[in-house]
Parts: C-alpha cells; structure tokens; sequence
C-alpha cells in the first residue's frame, strides 16, 4: 500500500519536472510533430479496422435483441451510436491505444535509460523528462479526439454496412436512428474522456519507462506495466467522469 | 579547473570510492587510470552529478557543483562536453544529427552553420561522409568517434571522455588521443579522460592519477611513471612481460 504512495508522489513529481518551462521551442515543435506521426497516425489502420468491426457487431446484436414489434426498426441506428459515441470509441479504442502507444513509450523510454541516452541528455544540460515526455504528452492531446472522432465515423459506418447488408434494418431507418434523440452533451462527456485518457496513456506509459533500471529484461517488465496499469487507470477514470455527467 | 575534495561512494557494504581529492587543470588534459571495475566510470559520475556522491564536493572553478539547484545544475552542465563509455548516442537519431543536437539546442546559428560544424566534427573523428547512418549502422569505434564528436560539437569548456579508444584500432586511437589533446589546448578546455590504454597514458598523460582498491594510488606525470617507484602503477602500466622488457632495455 505505501509502495502505491510512494509511485504517486514519484509520479507527480516527475509531471512537475515535465511541465517545466521548455528551453528551445523550435526543438519541441519537431519533437511534437514526429511524436503526432508516430502515435496518431501510425495508429489509424488498427483503430479504422477494429471501428469498423464493432460498429458491424454492435448493430447486429442490436437487430437481433429487438424482436418484438413495438420496437421500431429505427432503434437499431439509435443504440449503435449510443454504444459507439459513448463508451465503444472512447474508452475501448483508448484501451487498444494503452496497449500500442502505451508499451511502444515504456519501451522505447526505458531503453533510452538503460543506455544512457537520458544520462546524456541530462549531461548536456537538458531537462530530459520535459523534453521526452512533454511532447508526446501534448502530440497524444492533441492527436487522440481525431482518432476517436475517426473511430466514431467508422463504427457507424460499419454499422450501416452491416444493418443493411444482413437486412436488419434498412439504410434510412438506420439512418434516422443514429439522428433521434440526439443529446450534444454526451459528445462532451466522451471527448472529456479522451483527453483524460490520452493524458493517462502516455504519461502513467513515460513514468514507468523513465524509472526503468537495469536492462532488457526490465524494459519489458516496463512495457506491460505501463499497459496494465493505464488499462486498470482508464477504466477507473471512465468511472468518475461517467459519475461527473451522469449522476447530476 | 575542476577540484574534487574528500569524494567518497559506496554501493551497499562495498566502499567503491574511498576518499579522493584531486585537482583538473585547464587547457591539460587529464588522466584517470585503474584496472577495470575500480571505480572510474562512478567517480566520473560523481563528478558530473549522475551519481550523488556519499562525502565530498565538486568545484567547477570554484563553484560547488552539488550545492547548486537544479537551475544552476543545468547552466554548468551546458558547457560539459561528455563522452559515454557505451556511447549513448540518441538512437532514433542519425549521425548528423546526433552531432547536430547540442548545436540545436545551445545556438541560433542557421542549418548551414550547423551543418559546416558538423561537418566538421565529423572529419576531426574521421567519420566524415557517414552523416546520414543511424547508431544501428556504426561499428563499436565508430560510435565512440561519433559519440566524441558530438560532445565536442558546441565547444564545451569541461570536457569528460570516458574510455575514448577502447574498441579503437591503435592507429585510430592515436589519431582520437591526438585530436582531444589538440582541442583541450586550442580551446582551453578541463579535459578528464578515463582510460587503461598504455600508449594514452603514455603519450597524453599531463596529469595523472592513478586509482587503486578505492584510493587516489599515485599521481602525476606520464614522464614520472618510469620511475616512480611504485609498484602497483608499474603493474598496471606494464601489464605484459613483454612491454617490461622494452622499456627495462631502452
Ligand atoms: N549502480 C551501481 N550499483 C551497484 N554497484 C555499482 C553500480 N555502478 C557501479 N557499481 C560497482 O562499482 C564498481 C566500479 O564500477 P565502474 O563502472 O566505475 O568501473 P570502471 O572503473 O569504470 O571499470 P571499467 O574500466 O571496466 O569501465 C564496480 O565494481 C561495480 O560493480
Ligand atoms: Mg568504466
């Protein structure tokens, strides 16, 4: 129990160190850059193909749950977007990105101590933990709600396609169903959760790499932490902002 | 200059490094010596602020280097220039940008004058033309000369190398012993080699100091080494029969 006091006080002390004022902007916004490439972009065929999929299953077993005629076909479309805007693309796409962006920092962090690339940055007089992780930080920020908003797209779409080619329902019911009852606020509460989680993934994922001692060995003990721990963080934060909008 | 006073380090029960004082002189450049695991790389360390030494103080002309926050830790280390004894090049990095990196950092200077630096380095370390290889590319002394080439890139005033020509050819190590002489004296710098290669301590060697089981053995010049009557520094020196029989003969 006090190990996890111990982690959390080590953890916010590193943010403070990461929030620092940067020394050379003109570094950073390459830094960002790169960093936006190889989280956000790289990211976009598993996420499109994973949307796609789920929109697809969704929108069947939602057909197939609603049999009884005093539910209107339309109600399809409606539970496909409420499934997929609030809980499928945000929380379920930001746990697939814990387990590739999040191992892919921790390892590629903790391999940078273990072969004093993070000594040799400090030796030049670079704050090494700003300079890291403050990039991916913001590139993950940034980058995270057009990959989700992507994803939303894509699950309705794959729903669509699905719907309509099994016959469950047709296109402009389908249609219909995913524009009734709509409620922007729930817009808010998922993209809140986006940020929340981009901002978990990559620094509770930098955290654990950047503390890595030893060798290979340890950055892969790295690597799935990060992952475990992410997970087990995204679905607790989930909770509470759900508790935030939900429970007013 | 660059004072050490009273540094000592233990891991666990192991006393590493047993209360060493020891003055770097400028525009010298500086040896440190002593078989392998006795504590270089750590006391290097220590000077540098990686480690956090147990006892003891560090002065960078005259400025206690762990007495200062982490502010004024940074604008000293801005003007270390440090060789690592794995390299510890970025390695999502090309040579040239490695290179590059201190330079992008410290200077506003525009790409070409970086470039024309860089260039530059790189030919002293005789790795000119490999400016576009990532560190996965390089052989082992490629690195080391890469890695010594970066940290001479933004002239340091402190220059720390540790075990420059291991994994070098002795040819090429000459060449690099040569080349950190050359800047040390140009350039004014602290220079701190560690090393436990006979020819640099030989040729290089203005001011040595020896470790051995922990304590500061012997120190001086390479001129003094031949005779100065201590045996353990002989040993070390002249490990092989065969270079004792050269320099008993000559
Ligand atoms: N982080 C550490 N924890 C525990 N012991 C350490 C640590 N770092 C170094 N040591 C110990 O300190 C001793 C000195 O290590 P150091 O790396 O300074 O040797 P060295 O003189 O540089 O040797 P070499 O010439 O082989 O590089 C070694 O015995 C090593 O086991
Ligand atoms: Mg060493």
């Amino acid at each position: 129990m006090l190990q996890v006091f111990h982690h959390i006080g080590k953890y916010f002390l590193l943010l403070k160190r990461v929030f620092a004022r940067p020394q050379k902007w003109s570094v950073y916004r390459r830094q960002i850059s790169y960093e936006i490439e190889s989280i956000g972009i790289s990211s976009l065929p598993i996420i499109s193909i994973i949307s796609m999929f789920m929109g697809g299953i969704i929108t069947i077993q939602a057909a197939f749950g609603f049999t009884s005629p005093w539910v209107p076909l339309y109600a399809v479309g409606f539970t496909t977007r409420e499934s997929v805007l609030l809980e499928f693309s945000p929380t379920v796409i930001s746990l697939i990105l814990a387990g590739k962006v999040g191992s892919n920092i921790a390892s590629e962090i903790g391999t940078m101590r273990i072969t004093e690339q993070i000594d040799a940055l400090e030796i030049m007089g670079i704050n090494s933990a700003s300079y890291l992780i403050l990039p991916k930080i913001l590139a993950s920020v940034i980058i995270f709600p057009f990959l989700i908003a992507i994803s939303m797209f894509l699950g309705l779409l794959g729903g669509y396609l699905m719907g309509v080619s099994s016959g469950a329902c047709t296109g402009y019911e389908y249609i219909y169903g995913i524009q009734a009852f709509f409620e922007p606020w729930k817009l808010y509460y998922s993209f809140t959760k986006v940020e929340v989680f981009a901002f978990i993934i990559t620094s509770v994922s930098s955290y654990f790499g950047y503390f890595t001692t030893g060798g290979a060995l340890e950055v892969g003990k790295s690597s799935t932490r990060a992952v475990v721990y992410t997970s087990i963080l995204i679905l607790f934060f989930g909770l509470i902002i759900t508790n935030l909008f939900f429970n007013r | 200059m660059i004072r050490i006073e009273n540094i000592s380090k233990c891991f666990g029960e192991r006393k590493v490094i047993d209360n060493i004082s020891f003055e770097f002189f400028k525009g010298k450049t500086n040896l440190i010596i002593g078989e392998s695991g006795c504590g270089k790389t750590v006391l290097l360390k220590m000077m540098v602020g990686l480690l956090v030494p147990d006892t003891g103080n560090v002065y960078y002309d005259g400025v206690d280097f762990h007495a200062l926050d982490e502010k004024g830790k940074q604008t000293v280390r801005a003007k270390i220039g440090m060789l690592f004894q794995g390299g510890a090049l970025f390695d999502s990095m090309t040579v040239e940008e490695n290179v590059m990196f201190p330079l992008d950092m410290y200077t506003d200077w525009t790409k070409e004058k970086k470039l024309e630096r860089v260039n530059f380095c790189l030919q002293r370390v005789k790795l000119e033309g490999r400016n576009h290889l990532y560190p996965a590319e390089l052989s082992g002394g490629m690195k080391k000369r890469c890695a010594l080439a970066r940290a001479i890139a933004n002239n340091p005033e402190y220059l720390f190398c540790d075990e420059p020509n291991s994994g070098l050819d002795p040819k090429t190590s000459i060449v690099i012993d040569q080349l950190i002489q050359d800047l040390t004296r140009e350039f004014n710098m602290t220079t701190i080699i560690v090393t436990h290669d006979m020819n640099s301590v030989m040729e290089i060697g203005e001011n040595i100091m020896f470790i051995h089981k922990g304590k500061k053995w012997w120190e001086g010049h390479s001129n003094k080494v031949l005779n100065s009557g201590n045996k353990e520094l002989m040993d070390f020196v002249f490990a092989s029969e065969f270079l004792k029989k050269v320099f008993h003969t000559s």
